[in-house]
């Protein structure tokens, strides 16, 4: 999806963000209960009501610094903004849409690595076996961050409790997944 | 009874316990569960953070496997595959464009008219009507019910019991004999995907639902979801460490706590595979005036 127009007027922030993602921002009122009901605000820099009010100034730089901030990676995704906003904005779907926005811009916050390399990690396991392997994804995103002593402790507890596959599960339509992922990918680079 | 089945890769691993309790509740009332064949990860969290296409399209397959095998009913225990697949349905249904599009991704037909269910949905659909008349071990302990954030959450498109309060894993907790108690936590966020890439805001928020639980006397918290699970059971360690307590609370599945009424045996709940220790304490442990009474209703919840 991308934003278009009839005329040959640039689209505003604000409309290309209703275009993209049907929520529009500017239903925003500022009545702060997002920001009070978000779990992790106060990690924030950037809390989700001040995030609406950056992007309502239709400013460039504004979106810029939203694309670099952790606000958007810190977002668990929980969708209890959405619940008590009383205007009903989807808030998540601006998070993913400036998550997705930020890593094709090659913006994202250095800080927020860890949690974008364990993202990856878990894509790459599902293209590779059609589902999640946790054995997998633990040493793939290991080698991604060199958090190599990471939770070592806890992997032969759980090993022993019947946790960890040794093996992954390799589905039969392993590679009718990869050709969904292909697809996509092929579509992104255009 | 044939119903189809969509485990989710945590099922298969990390919370291997839940498949292994639906799956023997499932065999007391009779239920085959028809697992949806050759299905694929939901994409989850990491999904919809960095793809929309693959966050709608992972889904899509699995409903689309469900509907060429014929399953009109599929339950999904754990709850965040649960909301996955819930909201894809919803936004193909609402766009037709989207869906055909999807469709040629997938290279599948998708109809979007398989009955997703999550595991309360489904107990309630197939299972609590002769509950009480196969319970013979009552659970007669304080139980927190924890419903964290997928299970009810967008309410606008889950349509699932009340968004701040709910109630329905508070009811069968009661028909099992428990005593669902009031608490502040039940639809707080425990910091889900973020388990290993920011262990401390996990810790921080699993935390707080750990205190409240442990402050209001509860025995266990119980759970409906993996993710919610591994964070309260596995994390444990890191949690007192944050909250400077050692709490010893176990996270039960409710999946485990009615199989524990019908009378299954713990091995076959898989309660020996949890981080936390399972340890029943003696009865009475609260003194009756400590714990917060609640009238839970057994009508049905409104939507």
């Amino acid at each position: 999806m991308s934003a278009s127009h009839e005329n040959n007027h640039p689209l505003s922030q604000s409309g290309e963000i209703r275009i993209d993602t049907g929520v529009i921002i500017n239903k925003c009122y500022q009545c702060g209960k997002c920001s009070a009901g978000c779990p992790v605000a106060t990690e924030m820099d950037f809390p989700p009501s001040l995030v609406l009010r950056m992007l309502q100034t239709e400013e460039a730089v504004q979106m810029e610094k939203l694309l670099r901030s952790m606000s958007i990676w810190l977002c668990v995704s929980c969708e209890m903004c959405l619940t008590r906003c009383p205007m009903e904005i989807d808030i998540p779907t601006l998070m993913d849409y400036m998550r997705q926005k930020s890593v094709k811009a090659k913006k994202t916050n250095p800080k927020a690595n860890k949690i974008i390399a364990f993202h990856k990690s878990f894509l790459d396991s599902i293209n590779y076996t059609g589902r999640l392997y946790e054995m997998g994804l633990i040493v793939d995103y290991k080698m991604r961050t060199g958090a190599m002593m990471q939770d070592v402790a806890v992997a032969p507890k759980m090993f022993v409790k019947g946790k960890l596959n040794p093996i992954p599960e390799v589905i039969k339509g392993r590679k009718k997944v990869a050709a969904i992922f292909n697809r996509i990918h092929k579509e992104d680079k255009q | 009874m044939k119903i189809g089945f969509y485990p989710g890769c945590s099922m298969k691993g990390g919370a291997r316990e839940y498949q292994e309790s639906v799956s023997a509740l499932a065999r007391v009332f009779d239920i085959e569960l028809v697992e949806i064949p050759d299905w694929n990860c939901c994409g989850a969290t990491a999904a919809h953070n960095l793809n929309k296409e693959l966050s709608l399209s992972l889904p899509a397959r699995i409903m689309a496997l469900a509907e060429r095998e014929g399953l009109t009913d599929i339950v999904v225990p754990c709850a965040a595959c649960y909301n996955r697949l819930s909201l894809v349905q919803h936004e193909l249904g609402a766009d037709a464009t989207l869906k055909s599009k999807v469709c040629s991704i997938i290279d599948l037909k998708y109809e979007g008219t398989t009955q997703i269910l999550n595991i309360i949905q489904f107990i309630d659909k197939y299972i609590t009507d002769k509950l009480e008349e196969k319970v013979v071990k009552p659970f007669n302990y304080n139980a927190a019910c924890y419903y964290g954030c997928l299970l009810v959450r967008p309410h606008a498109i889950l349509n699932f019991d009340r968004v701040e309060d709910p109630q329905s894993m508070d009811v069968l907790v009661t028909k099992a004999g428990g005593n669902a108690i009031d608490w502040a936590f039940k639809t707080e966020c425990c910091g889900a995907g973020m388990s290993v890439s920011r262990t401390d805001t996990v810790a921080r928020l699993s935390g707080e639902i750990m205190k409240d639980a442990n402050d209001r006397k509860a025995d266990f918290i119980i759970v409906a979801c993996p993710m919610c699970h591994s964070n309260l059971d596995m994390r444990r360690p890191e949690i007192n460490k944050y909250l400077g307590e050692n709490i010893t609370m176990p996270v039960l599945y409710i999946s485990q706590v009615l199989g524990l009424a019908v009378g299954l045996d713990a091995k076959t709940l898989g309660l020996n595979r949890h981080m936390t220790e399972v340890i029943f304490p003696e009865k009475p442990v609260k003194a009756a005036a400590d714990i917060p009474q609640k009238v839970v209703t057994t009508q049905k919840m409104e939507a």
